[in-house]
């Protein structure tokens, strides 16, 4: 099933084309990396998948619904981590957790086992009731990630979820990715890590507004005889012309 | 929080308070030539109230400008010759109020109150002594015959504007360096802090000018506002209050951290009182005790008065002596504390 | 006369310790690397370091200059780039140019060469507002403006965070080009792969330095054997090798996977090890399995001290 589908989608600012007409297609439990130098259009791109911005042109589905005239419903069937991780810092950390449950509608008598489950499993327990604002970077982002799946979504999208922290904690956030999938959730994912992009069931690549490459990384380095995702993408980005 | 909580309370206290626009203890002359029976009367029947306290006795009718120059007085009750023969053998007596026009709420609260005393003195007369008469008291303005709103309102606008423009936009400035990380970089240079102050001080300074002078032209040519004083006084005492504005600025800047709470301290902490202390909309003479000793503190009180003075009564530099020392200390001890509190670490 | 000497900088902010008494020296010239992820204290030893802080214990000079003494020259001669691209962004690329080196005392023209090359490549966008500028582009603007008034020393504040790999290479580039000119450039990153452009590294970790050296010497003293797995599935193979008994780590490590051994214990079983660890992914049902010894990257190295510490 297609979780995500992109159609011709393109989105003008003015006479200043973002995005310029992709297309592609993502599976239900795939992990989906989007990659593309600063400025080529993947933030532009994201948003208007999370239904937060209309498509000049173009339409797409996400979790079956159309993001251009059902955003609504868009919205409330996705989990979104955004780079700054957006926790509240004066509240614990199982007021966080019950709060963004309560935001995308889990019912109530849910929340509390499944904080207590999902605690246990990131072995936070010990923490339950300390402030998120005392939590070393690494905790927040698990929990942040935590906060954004608790709801069960279909697609997850993750805004450079690692950014700045420590490798050992890196790695562990990356499994609590593979678990994500595994259980059937699929996730969207944009990093400046290039060996996050290994981790990746897929690949794209945008430059200038277009999707440049779009494959497995293996079939990718194989295309263009390369090492490994670094040097893929050094090649493709350096052809970019905005930056 | 704090604000948040204590604003609406401080909101209420000078509302309620401070627009009192009943009269209490005001003050007054009286010129009267006749010195008999019916004006003792009258003059006691002000005196004696609560709401008039006689402070001068004038001899002489040239000395009645005088008095208003200095400003203390509310009004002047001037009796004509003879009154009380007056009164008796043509059943009419003539008394003259003259009351200061620059502000006409007050003048005209003053001389409401003072008329309903003076009707009542006249029953009172008429009761005892069974002869018809009526007292006549004539109104005079001084300043402002007209009773133009404007020339109250334009001094006040002035005040309030420069101070806007100045604290306000000063203090965010500075504010936003600070937020956005600049002010980091700019101190890591060989660039002095005085240095960063002034020349965030200048461009405000100068916006400030372009508004003095066209607040001026509008309203001398617009509203008709005269300047009947001299205008270097008028510029003097503006730059005066343009450098304790920027002062003021600078200050709120070096206590906070970005550019919402300097947003938030100049408009409400320095806005509001301005707006309700300075005279602008309500006359401070009617305010309880407490809140007239809050408005001495005000820059923009004293600005405002000197630029009545000057504007409307015409008074040259002596007169506003008083106000012009009082900026002038503002200013120094405003510019030295900033200048000591200026950090020029990030701690 | 050492261009960075620091003796025992110790720093606290209410509960946490930020640094944690660290000691260390840096030569002129050279390219000094303070690698480590967020949190580690990288800002806050900068900040004492440019006279922006002032450190609760401890001491440090800049050529010969104390931090907290001579706070005043320092600010003449070093040139600073904090964590946010701190330029003006309402002003013009341009702008912001003159701007700095007028602060500095300087013209652009005067120490033009320097900035040149950076230049070069933001200067057809150079009437555009900074605030407009893509990442790599502000990245290179503000770059310029430490450098336009040829700075003694260059403090750069995690310069390449948030920006896409071929940038962040073409920033290095740049920096290996300003050792030429003598700077002394100390930057900090939290990408561990940057580390070995530096000369010498100091990995740091919870406002302490693990270790302080050049990354050749710092990868060659990796303790354990260090080998890349490779297999079909590699989700599948993570498991079963976290599973294996008698590994001292198993990390994901991109397109292959990082599993360290106790070096004693390796080297006595000889090639069997390798054996033995083949049949036991290929009964696992792995294919395509490769499993080959290679030498630690700097990443290898940190999370090797960061796990141990």
């Amino acid at each position: 099933m297609k979780v995500i589908t992109a159609n011709n989608i393109t989105k003008r600012f003015g006479s200043f084309t973002a995005v310029d007409n992709i297309s592609f297609e993502v599976e239900k439990g795939e992990i989906f990396g989007f990659l593309g130098a600063n400025g080529a259009g993947k933030t532009t791109a994201m948003r208007m998948l999370c239904g937060l911005s209309k498509p000049s042109s173009g339409s797409g589905t996400v979790a079956g619904f159309d993001i251009s005239k059902q955003s609504e419903q868009v919205k409330a069937n996705i989990g979104y981590m955004s780079q700054k991780f957006a926790l509240y810092d004066d509240l614990k950390v199982w007021e966080n957790l019950k709060l963004f449950a309560g935001i995308y509608g889990v019912p109530a008598k849910e929340i509390g086992p499944k904080t207590d489950r999902l605690l246990a499993n990131l072995g936070f327990e010990s923490e339950r009731n300390t402030l998120v604002a005392s939590l070393p970077l690494g905790w927040k982002q698990k929990l942040s990630f935590s906060a954004a799946i608790f709801h069960n979504p279909q697609v997850v999208f993750l805004d450079e979820p690692t950014g700045g922290v420590d490798p050992v904690t890196r790695r562990q956030f990356w499994e609590l990715i593979y678990e994500a999938a595994d259980n059937g959730i699929t996730i969207f994912v944009t990093t400046h890590y290039m060996d996050e992009a290994e981790y990746c069931n897929r690949v794209s690549i945008m430059v200038d507004g277009r999707i440049e490459a779009l494959d497995s990384p293996k079939n990718l380095k194989q295309q263009m005889g390369a090492q490994n995702m670094d040097e893929v993408f050094h090649q493709l980005a350096r052809k970019a012309k905005r930056n | 929080m704090i604000i948040l909580l204590v604003l609406p309370i401080m909101m209420i206290i000078l509302f309620g308070f401070g627009i009192n626009t009943e009269v209490k203890n005001s003050k007054f002359a009286i010129y009267d030539p006749s010195n008999d029976v019916a004006t003792q009367g009258i003059i006691n029947k002000l005196n004696t109230s609560e709401y008039f306290t006689i402070a001068e006795t004038v001899n002489n009718p040239s000395e009645i400008e005088q008095i208003f120059r200095e400003g203390d007085v509310g009004f002047v009750l001037v009796f004509s010759e003879n009154f009380y023969q007056n009164m008796l053998h043509t059943g009419e007596a003539q008394i003259q109020m003259i009351t200061d026009g620059t502000d006409p709420n007050t003048a005209n609260t003053l001389v409401n109150y003072a008329m309903a005393l003076i009707g009542e003195y006249q029953r009172e007369l008429m009761q005892i002594s069974h002869i018809p008469f009526q007292i006549q008291p004539e109104v005079k303005l001084l300043y402002n015959p007209g009773m133009k709103g404007a020339y109250n309102t334009v001094p006040g606008v002035m005040g309030m504007v420069l101070m806007l423009i100045c604290a306000m936009m000063t203090s965010v400035s500075i504010a936003r360096e600070k937020e956005l990380g600049t002010m980091e970089v700019l101190l890591v240079s060989p660039m002095k802090p005085f240095i960063i102050i002034i020349s965030k001080m200048i461009p405000y300074f100068a916006i400030s000018l372009i508004n003095l002078a066209s607040l001026l032209l509008l309203a001398v040519y617009v509203l008709h506002v005269p300047v009947n004083g001299s205008l270097v006084t008028l510029g003097l005492v503006s730059l005066l209050f343009i450098f304790v504005s920027l002062a003021l600025g600078l200050m709120i800047s070096t206590i906070v951290e970005t550019q919402l709470v300097a947003l938030l301290i100049s408009g409400m902490v320095l806005m509001l009182p301005v707006i309700l202390l300075s005279g602008l909309m309500f006359p401070i003479e009617t305010m309880p005790l407490a809140l007239q000793a809050l408005a001495q503190v005000l820059p923009a009180k004293w600005f405002i008065e000197a630029l009545r003075s000057v504007m409307i009564k015409g008074l040259g530099f002596s007169s506003i002596m008083k106000e012009v020392i009082v900026l002038s200390v503002m200013a120094f001890v405003l510019i030295a504390a900033s200048f000591k509190r200026f950090k020029n670490r990030l701690e | 006369m050492k261009a960075i000497s620091v003796q025992n900088i110790s720093k606290n902010y209410a509960k946490v310790a930020a640094l944690k008494g660290l000691s260390f020296e840096v030569e002129k010239g050279e390219i000094f690397g303070v690698i480590g992820p967020d949190g580690a204290g990288k800002t806050t030893l900068f900040r004492i370091l440019t006279t922006l802080l002032l450190a609760n214990s401890g001491k440090a000079s800049l050529e010969g200059l104390d931090v907290v003494k001579d706070y005043k020259k320092i600010r003449q001669m070093v040139g600073y780039m904090p964590g946010r691209f701190s330029l003006y962004q309402d002003l013009t690329v341009e702008e912001n140019l003159k701007i700095f080196a007028t602060v500095f005392n300087t013209t652009i023209q005067e120490n033009y060469h320097l900035i040149k090359d950076i230049y070069q490549q933001i200067e057809p966008f150079k009437k555009r507002r900074a605030g407009a500028l893509s990442g790599g582009m502000k990245q290179k603007l503000a770059l310029s403006c430490a450098l336009i008034h040829k700075p003694n020393i260059l403090f750069l504040d995690e310069p390449t965070t948030g920006v896409d790999p071929v940038s962040r290479k073409e920033f290095w580039d740049m920096l290996a080009k300003l050792k030429e000119e003598g700077i002394t450039i100390v930057v900090s990153t939290p990408y561990m792969d940057e580390a070995s452009l530096c000369d010498r590294i100091a990995l740091m970790q919870g406002g302490e330095f693990l270790r302080i050296d050049t990354p050749e010497n710092i990868m060659n003293s990796y303790k354990n054997i260090l080998l890349s797995v490779k297999a079909d599935q590699m989700s599948q193979l993570l498991k079963d090798l976290k599973a294996y008994q008698g590994l001292e780590s198993c990390f994901a490590f991109g397109d292959s996977h990082h599993i360290s051994v106790d070096k004693s214990s390796y080297l006595e079983e000889g090639d069997d090890w390798k054996i033995k660890l083949l049949k036991y992914l290929e009964y696992k049902r792995h294919r395509h399995i490769l499993i080959e010894e290679i030498s630690a990257t700097v990443e290898d190295c940190f999370m090797e001290l960061s796990e141990g510490s």
